[in-house]
Formats: structure tokens, C-alpha cells, sequence
């Protein structure tokens, strides 16, 4: 590591605490979510920092994008003056600080008192073969630990109803104000989310990228979309919509499931076309996990409806 | 050090230049409208240097291109995000300051 290096993790540890503080500390909603974006960037820089490109790839479309994007939409919700809390008492916030401080102490501890390298990245390049994919990532998501990541997907499809019984959508309601220019960066972006989408896919295979990053970019020019209001925002009530919400986990669960009939295990994959059919899955689960992500993000709200209460709507 | 390595390092400092310039104008400038123009014009021009730097320093043509193309597509997102915010901040009724 040079020195220059040095300095730039330094940076880095030391930006990341104080942007946390600041969001935590700031009176207006809106600086908050502005902050929280600059920490999900600053944050996939220590990740990449880390050499874990994966999660840097994610932190940045999910973590900066997608969720940024969905903050700022929730503010025209209820209202970006509605950030005023209560004061919370000094005790309770010198006692949390006391248990925050001593758990941090003790983790920093734990880490500084490690003697030799862990995780588990020998063992699974040992046994990269068996996984029928060159990218030791995309063999832990879907070959050696393929039942987690399937669960995960029941889970997202499971927040994506959640999310849309609480925020049922929105009717996007007369000319956009700020018309022409989000319209044009919609036609022009579109087919480029597309092709960088499918690229990360692709690659997913053997290098950095897969289906979550692919779905995030995805989802993001799905928002993009909805927001020029090219698009109407994803509705339940549409066969197609739902056709697509389930299908990563349908086509996961099938392809899960067939093993057994042969007498093998769950998710065994017929060594044979193992590679096609974990390519088949990342496909339907980027489908599946980009919809989902579009589900999270309700549009506009209809004229009327923002500035109250998410509980008065009922 | 080659030359390559020299004239690149030159780019990246130029383009940090233009980057702290523009910093400087977010901080300093008066209204939403000047900090726009502080925030989204030294910002084009910083990365453009900055990614010379990077083209003419990778070995591959296709690294070359895909930070290239980093670049066009930020320069398509910051005219566009400059104007959006632009449009909705008069349209809120806030007018440009004016030295009095």
C-alpha cells in the first residue's frame, strides 16, 4: 500500500462518520436525504477500496440510486417540512451512546485482534470447478449457497406487496411541469440501461456483475421512466406485472425442485447444463428483482394526496 | 516514468483544478441558479481532462472507450439535471439574485 493510498483510506474513514453524523444531526428531511446519497457513494468507494467490486457495483446503483431516488419520492409524499422530531431526552442519548461506543470499541478490537486472514474465499476457489461458473461470487449466490439467495427472492417479492399495500400508486395527473428535458434523458438512456443491464448479466458469469446489479440499473431506468412519465408506474392489477414479479422465483424454485424427481438433491444442478440453467436464473431474476424495485417506487402522488399523513389516506 | 505517465498525471491535475473551482463556486455563489452553474460547467470539463488522462494511460482501446463513454453520458445527465432543477426552483417562484 503506498502512501498515497494511505491517505485516501484515511479520507475515506474519516468522510464516512461525519456524513453520518450530519444526517442524523440535520433538521430538514431533504439535507438528510441529499447526505444519505453522498454516504451510499462514499460508501461504495470503501468497497471498492476493500476489493469487493460486487458491492460497490450495488452499493451504488441501491444504496446511492434506487434509494435516493426513492427518499426523494417519499418526501413529495408527506412533504419535505415534515422532518421535525421530537427531542429525544439527554439520558436516553448518552446512554445510547455509551452502548454504540462500547460495541464499536469492541468490534474494533475483535477485528484489530485477528491473526490470520479469514473468510472462506480458499475454500471456494478450491472448489470453483464444481460450481460450473468462473466467478467465485456468482458460485457462492447461486451454486454453493443457492438456497439463501432463493429465500432472499421470496423475501423481495414478499416487500414488493408489502410496499404496495401502503403505497397503492399514484395517477399521474396533467402535463410535467419540468417538461421537456427529463423526457429526453429517458429516450436517450433507455436503450444505454438496457445494454449496460444485460452487460453486467453477462458478465455476471466471470467478473464483477450478475443479476442484483443488473435489476438495480434496470430498475433505475424503470423510475427514470415513470418520472418523465413515459411510463405509468407498475400496477398490481396488471397480469403482466405480476407474470413478472414471480417469475425469478417460480423459474428458481422449478429449477430448484426438478433434482428431486431424479433422485438427487435440492438445487443439484445436472452437472451437464449446470452454467445454462444458473444463466437461465440470473435472467428471470433480473426481471424479477427489477420489477420488484420499480413495486418499491409509487410515483407521484395523486393531486391532493401529498402533504398529509401516510395514516390519514385511509 | 514515461511520457504517457507524465502528460496524464498533467490532465488529472488540470481536471482537479476545475473540480476545486467549481467547489469553491457551489460554496461561495449566491443562489441556486449560480451554484448550478459552478456545480454542472467545471465539472464537464474537469472529467473530460480527467478522463484523457485515464484514455491515453490504459493499455486496452476498450478501457479507453468505456471511461470515454463515462464521460458523454455525464455530460448528458449533468445538462439535463441542471435544467430540471433550474425549471422547478422558478417554478417554486425563486428569481435569479441580482446584485442591488
Amino acid at each position: 500500500m503506498t502512501a498515497l493510498d494511505l491517505v485516501f483510506d484515511v479520507v475515506l474513514a474519516t468522510v464516512m462518520p461525519v456524513l453520518v453524523w450530519r444526517i442524523l444531526a440535520s433538521k430538514d428531511l431533504a439535507s438528510s436525504v441529499v447526505l444519505f446519497v453522498a454516504l451510499g457513494l462514499v460508501s461504495a468507494l470503501a468497497w471498492a477500496r476493500l476489493h469487493a467490486p460486487d458491492i460497490a457495483l450495488v452499493e451504488a446503483a441501491v444504496g446511492a440510486g434506487l434509494t435516493g431516488a426513492l427518499l426523494m419520492n417519499a418526501l413529495s409524499w408527506i412533504g419535505a417540512e415534515a422532518g421535525v422530531t421530537e427531542p429525544v431526552s439527554r439520558a436516553t442519548r448518552v446512554g445510547v451512546g455509551i452502548l454504540v461506543t462500547a460495541v464499536g470499541v469492541g468490534l474494533a478490537v475483535a477485528v484489530i485482534h485477528l491473526t490470520q486472514p479469514v473468510g472462506l474465499a480458499h475454500e471456494v476457489d478450491a472448489r470453483l470447478a464444481d460450481a460450473h461458473v468462473d466467478y467465485p461470487v456468482t458460485a457462492v449466490l447461486l451454486s454453493f449457497r443457492g438456497y439463501d439467495t432463493l429465500l432472499e427472492i421470496a423475501v423481495l417479492v414478499t416487500a414488493a406487496l408489502g410496499a404496495r399495500l401502503y403505497a397503492p400508486g399514484s395517477v399521474p395527473g396533467g402535463d410535467d411541469p419540468l417538461s421537456p428535458h427529463p423526457r429526453v434523458l429517458a429516450r436517450v438512456l433507455t436503450p444505454i440501461v438496457v445494454l449496460v443491464a444485460g452487460y453486467l448479466l453477462w458478465r455476471g458469469a466471470s467478473a464483477p456483475g450478475g443479476a442484483f446489479q443488473a435489476a438495480a440499473v434496470l430498475a433505475g431506468g424503470g423510475i427514470l421512466l415513470v418520472l418523465a412519465r413515459v411510463l405509468r408506474p407498475p400496477r398490481m392489477s396488471s397480469i403482466a406485472v405480476r407474470a413478472a414479479l414471480v417469475a425469478g422465483l417460480a423459474w428458481f424454485i422449478a429449477v430448484a425442485a426438478l433434482p428431486l424427481a431424479t433422485g438427487a438433491q435440492l438445487l443439484e444442478y445436472p452437472s451437464a447444463s449446470a452454467k445454462q440453467l444458473i444463466i437461465s436464473i440470473e435472467v428471470a431474476l433480473t426481471l424479477s428483482i427489477s420489477i420488484v424495485l420499480l413495486m418499491f417506487f409509487p410515483g407521484e402522488p395523486a393531486p391532493g394526496e401529498a402533504a398529509r399523513h401516510p395514516e390519514d389516506r385511509w | 516514468m514515461t511520457v504517457i505517465d507524465v502528460l496524464a498525471t498533467a490532465l488529472w491535475v488540470v481536471g482537479a483544478v476545475f473540480f476545486v473551482a467549481g467547489t469553491v463556486g457551489l460554496l461561495r455563489f449566491p443562489d441556486v441558479y449560480t451554484r448550478l452553474h459552478a456545480l454542472t460547467k467545471p465539472d464537464n470539463v474537469g472529467l473530460g481532462f480527467i478522463v484523457s488522462g485515464l484514455a491515453i494511460q490504459s493499455s486496452e482501446l476498450a478501457v479507453a472507450l468505456k471511461v470515454i463513454a463515462v464521460w458523454v453520458l455525464l455530460l448528458v445527465v449533468n445538462a439535463v439535471s441542471c435544467q430540471v432543477i433550474a425549471r422547478a426552483t422558478w417554478n417554486r417562484g425563486i428569481r435569479p439574485w441580482s446584485r442591488r
